[in-house]
């Protein structure tokens, strides 16, 4: 499981493309349609405690092939992710999820958490910020350049505001760092901050002047483009 | 910009469009009973194998379902309509502001709220997965999960907010929020004209969920 990535800019990162119909609210929407995806979310949630960090979880989705991802719904997805994992983890077998039949207990650390243990984690969180090992390189009002990269496997710079000029308009402390973090490469805490775009600098000059897009984005993933920043 | 969009398919409502795989509800009879009949033989498995405590999967669920809501924010919202310190705490440490209603947590953990004026129209999306402020709005509907919604919006937000029937004048900014790490953001809605009479209470069930995300705004009782 280690290191486990897909060499991927992936279909999942779908900023910018506008040719999937219009966004369709439903009146009255239930929280869930059906209830297997009322169990499919609640195995996610309660199987936490054997599958994360949650980037991991988000990188197996990532790493659906890309029809399969779009002609799956969401609980589908988080289908495909539980069970991904829970297989590549060594916890269950291809032929027990063939059969449905345990051959034998999964090899746990610890048992399952139960009901007052998951009321627990719904009330505490897991909160992402951690101590700084580094000063903030850039402050508020910096401009900065996003690295251009080829993606190796997780990450949250979305490809639409890659090698794209922007400014940090908020530091938001040091956060646990996903691309590392998704591949137990360790947290490898970072300055995050959040930086505005204008619509312009990303789209072109097809798009409203006045609007924007606003992103948290992690210190390595930036440059800064003013004189004596590195 | 969003006049092509105002021709192509009118307002955008869901009845205008035709069926699209794309959108995570539409989904047949028989692909559902067997997602039912397939989802439940993998939950047996795995509570088998010690994955996970039944008791503990019933009550995420109910929680989920039944306790975490839009409702949470509208109180949030109202609180910060009526009561100018608590606004101005929660425009500066949304988690710290919104914790004294009581509510937090799981992927809550940092909230930021961000106000709408007369000059500045925020909302939020997370493009590249499905992220949002679970403990103030509960979980996400289908339409914020889905490609058109998570795809478009950052690059024609007007276009997306037409959809809701929502316009924005041409000199409002339109500030979209891409929910990119475990940051989350909720829209803190221009409270409207003709409720000064109301009392917090009332102003909260004015409130709604979409309001919260950006996608409308908050009409008159």
């Amino acid at each position: 499981m280690r290191g486990r990535r897909a060499n991927l800019d992936g279909i999942h990162d779908l900023g910018g493309i506008t040719n999937f119909g219009p966004v369709r609210p439903e009146p009255d929407e239930p929280v869930f349609h059906h209830d297997w995806e009322r169990r499919v979310f609640g195995m996610n949630m309660a199987g936490l405690a054997f599958v994360g960090p949650v980037d991991r979880a988000r990188h197996v989705i990532e790493r659906m092939d890309a029809i399969h991802y779009l002609t799956t719904s969401y609980y589908e997805h988080w289908l495909h992710g539980i069970v991904t994992l829970c297989e590549e983890l060594g916890y269950v077998s291809a032929e027990e999820l063939e059969s449905g039949k345990a051959k034998g207990p999964a090899n746990l650390p610890h048992p399952a958490p139960d009901a007052t243990m998951i009321e627990e984690l719904v009330r505490v969180g897991m909160p992402a910020i951690r101590p700084c090992v580094t000063a903030p390189a850039f402050s508020v009002g910096a401009r900065v350049m996003t690295r251009n990269m080829e993606v190796k496997g997780h990450t949250r710079l979305p490809r639409y505001a890659r090698g794209r000029p922007g400014t940090i308009v908020a530091y938001r402390a040091c956060h646990a760092f996903p691309d590392t973090a998704a591949h137990d490469l360790g947290e490898c805490p970072q300055p995050l901050y959040t930086v505005r775009f204008e619509a312009s600098d990303l789209w072109g000059d097809n798009v409203s002047r006045r609007d924007c897009v606003y992103l948290d984005l992690w210190e390595s993933y930036l440059q800064g483009l003013d004189e004596g920043v590195a | 910009m969003s006049d092509d969009h105002h021709h192509d398919h009118g307002h955008g409502h869901a009845h205008d469009a035709p069926p699209s795989p794309h959108h995570s509800s539409d989904r047949s009879a028989e692909q559902n009973r067997v997602l039912e009949e397939k989802v439940a033989r993998i939950e047996a498995l795995l509570i088998e194998k010690g994955l996970f405590d039944k008791g503990a999967l019933d009550r995420v669920i109910d929680i989920y379902e039944n306790d975490l809501g839009p409702m949470n924010g509208a109180r949030v919202v109202a609180k910060a309509w009526t009561d100018p310190g608590f606004k101005e705490r929660l425009l500066q440490d949304g988690s710290a502001a919104i914790a004294e209603l009581g509510f937090g947590g799981l992927q809550g953990e940092h909230l930021v709220v961000c106000e709408n004026t007369p000059e500045v129209h925020n909302l939020v999306v997370c493009t590249l997965c499905s992220c949002y402020p679970w403990p103030v709005l509960g979980l996400p509907p289908a339409w914020y999960k889905d490609a058109a919604y998570r795809s478009r919006v950052v690059v024609d937000p007007r276009g997306v907010l037409a959809d809701f029937d929502t316009d924005i004048a041409d000199d409002v900014e339109v500030r979209v929020w891409d929910s990119s790490s475990e940051m989350r953001y909720l829209v803190l809605p221009e409270r409207p004209a003709g409720t000064e009479h109301l009392t917090e209470d009332e102003l909260a069930q004015l409130v709604h969920r979409d309001a919260m995300i950006g996608v409308r705004k908050v009409e008159p009782a």
